[in-house]
């Protein structure tokens, strides 16, 4: 159900890409669609009730020196965490990148709106 | 000697990193510190030929860590990558004279290497997301370069579409992960052979190439290439046009489909489908143009359109349970075709980049009688075209063929009459490059334009060459069986790739 919404928030952030006429909201729909993918990734990890996969001593075996199953069965997965991070910078990182081209866009052509903005046809 | 993998991705990456302390006054010292690393890149992809290696980041074993792994069809990308660049880099030290902020592009430029390299060496999926994202964000700012107008409208558009395409990838990669519990492409594919696709794993594989066909521009996907390529600077159309969309698109698509997925017959019909209708579509398309970069554009897609339909042609017989010696001779024709159509087509678009930088501009109509003043430029565009006609002994000659003879072989005659017949619409697209753009009468107003000397002549003979020279690679068996043979075999043998990745060393 949960990812089923998630799947839905990632096709709104789609539509809104695909149709809006306005570049600032087109990129909005881009965000909403990252948004929608950091949150599905997050959701693999999550398990309910679950204890942060930080080791300590109480996690150890004291036999053999491995991890005590109780810890595994019950701790959240680590790595789609390390994941959405990578994925928020890059993100940050395009969003910044598209912002700008916007401003320099919007300084040239003196508008949002990418119906009027058609040098390019063919 | 082995090289270490990491220093494909290290050198341009510092590199790019290095460039903008140069100040705008030393702009010759940035020029040649850039050139120097792609030369480097270029002379470490040659040692490394016939190679094969895995590398693990941080020593960590396989499923835990980052692997880099170079095998056959990294190393045939890896190479094109590294002479594409390292031609481009050469032209563009005298064609971004006349831009402003030079150091900030040569350091997007290496930016856009490191991305290239690392997508093609890595062999972990979640990290090819992330170089991938490097290549597209440097591809983007490039495009937008000039910051005129048409550029910022392009590299707009390019980058909408370029989002949202890394969004379906990284949504392909969640979901992979969430179905496998591993980001390890080897281990990724020997989980799918256990247990077979289910629902979540097939939405991934379509999630997967509709993302990567955004990013190749095959047909359906295709909207933003004929305005991104033509827009960039041309040494960047021809680095776009001649590498990115294959790295990035090609490359990617058919390492997840062949190597961790497995082929099957539906996706031997996607990708021959995708191909064909890439070739029609875009040779049509082309014919119509009068603006030179864009004819080259369109050109390019329906150029790929043959290297996705050789692979996917090949992938078919696999799956059909049909002769290997045939498949392998349909992904042989996809793979040399690729590789031509990189040198080619970057050449092509260096000889438009020269053209433009004489005249000022780029409009077919306005041109005429070239051959007289720009001769360099004349010749080396000359011998591109015939190559990508498919004119004999030329390269794109020789991918041809092996195309039209696996085609006819696995009983795909309509297939080879489609392949021929393209072929026939190209050889007439560059018909009208050469009859209007050099030949015919000179205009007034373009009597004393001067022919591009140094660095920019230099860039163009060296590809023009290798577009003479390239038919060796597959007529010599040992080059043959050194550069192509273990890039076909990576694809012929499919999902034994996982179990060769992790017993390697």
């Amino acid at each position: 159900m949960l990812y089923a919404m998630c799947f839905l928030l990632f096709v709104i952030g789609l539509y809104c890409a695909l149709i809006k006429k306005n570049m600032v909201k087109i990129v909005i729909g881009i965000m909403i669609m990252e948004y929608a993918v950091n949150l599905f990734l997050i959701m693999l990890g999550y398990r309910a009730g679950g204890i942060a996969p930080i080791i300590d001593k109480g996690h150890i075996q004291a036999a053999s020196g491995m991890l005590k199953s109780t810890f595994v069965n019950a701790s959240v997965d680590p790595l789609p965490q390390a994941l959405v991070l990578t994925a928020i910078v890059i993100s940050l990182g395009s969003l910044a990148l598209m912002i700008s081209i916007c401003i320099r866009t919007y300084e040239k052509y003196g508008t949002f709106d990418i119906t009027q903005i058609r040098r390019l046809k063919g | 000697m082995s090289i270490p993998l990491p220093v494909f991705v290290a050198i341009p990456l510092v590199t790019a990193f290095l460039l903008p302390i140069f100040s705008e006054k030393r702009r010759v010292g940035a020029t040649m510190l850039a050139n120097i690393a792609t030369a480097v890149l270029l002379v470490l992809a040659i040692t490394s030929i016939g190679q094969s290696d895995v590398y693990r980041i941080g020593k960590w074993p396989i499923p835990l860590g980052i692997n880099l792994v170079l095998d056959g069809l990294s190393m045939l990308i890896l190479l094109a990558v590294s002479v594409v660049s390292f031609a481009a880099m050469l032209f563009s030290a005298g064609y971004m004279e006349q831009y402003t902020a030079k150091p900030k592009f040569l350091s997007l430029f290496l930016l856009m290497v490191a991305g290239m390299n690392g997508v093609v060496l890595s062999g972990d999926i979640f990290n090819l997301f992330v170089f991938l994202e490097i290549a597209s964000l440097a591809s983007y700012a490039l495009v937008g370069f000039g910051c005129e107008h048409e550029e910022l409208e392009a590299s707009f558009k390019y980058m909408v579409l370029g989002s949202i395409a890394s969004m379906f990838v990284l949504f392909g990669v969640a979901l992979v992960y969430g179905n496998t519990g591993s980001l390890n492409m080897a281990y990724i594919s020997k989980a799918i052979t256990a247990t077979g696709l289910n629902k979540g794993l097939t939405f991934a594989l379509g999630l997967f190439i509709v993302g990567f066909g955004l990013k190749a521009a095959l047909v359906p996907f295709h909207a933003w290439l004929p305005d991104a390529h033509p827009s960039a600077p041309a040494p960047i159309s021809a680095m776009l046009s001649g590498v990115l969309i294959k790295a990035l698109g090609v490359y990617a698509l058919t390492r997840v489909v062949f190597n961790i997925f497995g082929v099957s017959i539906h996706l031997g019909w996607i990708l021959l489908v995708l191909g064909l209708l890439s070739m029609v579509t875009g040779a049509f398309l082309a014919i119509g143009q009068w603006d030179f970069k864009r004819l080259l554009a369109y050109s390019s897609i329906s150029q790929l359109g043959y290297v996705v339909m050789g692979i996917g042609l090949g992938g078919l017989i696999i799956a059909d349970g049909g002769s290997t010696a045939w498949a392998s001779l349909a992904i042989l024709g996809g793979l040399f075709h690729l590789v031509n159509h990189a040198v080619y087509k970057s050449l092509l678009f260096l000889t438009s980049g020269s053209v433009e930088m004489s005249t000022g501009t780029r409009q077919m109509k306005q041109m005429g009688g070239l051959a007289r003043v720009l001769p360099v430029t004349r010749t080396t565009c000359t011998i591109a075209s015939a190559a990508i006609a498919g004119v004999p002994p030329f390269s794109g000659f020789w991918s041809k063929l092996i195309l039209v003879i696996a085609a006819v072989q696995a009983g795909f005659l309509w297939l080879a009459a489609v392949i021929v017949f393209v072929s026939v619409l190209t050889l007439i697209m560059y018909l009208k490059v050469q009859r209007y753009v050099f030949l015919g009468q000179l205009p007034e107003n373009l009597q004393n334009v001067k022919e591009n000397r140094g660095s920019m002549g230099c860039a163009m003979i060296v590809l023009a060459y290798l577009c003479v020279l390239m038919g060796l690679l597959l007529l010599v068996p040992d080059a043959k069986a050194m550069v192509l043979d273990p890039a076909v075999n990576v694809l012929v043998d499919g999902l034994s790739y996982s179990s060769r990745v992790i017993a390697m060393p």
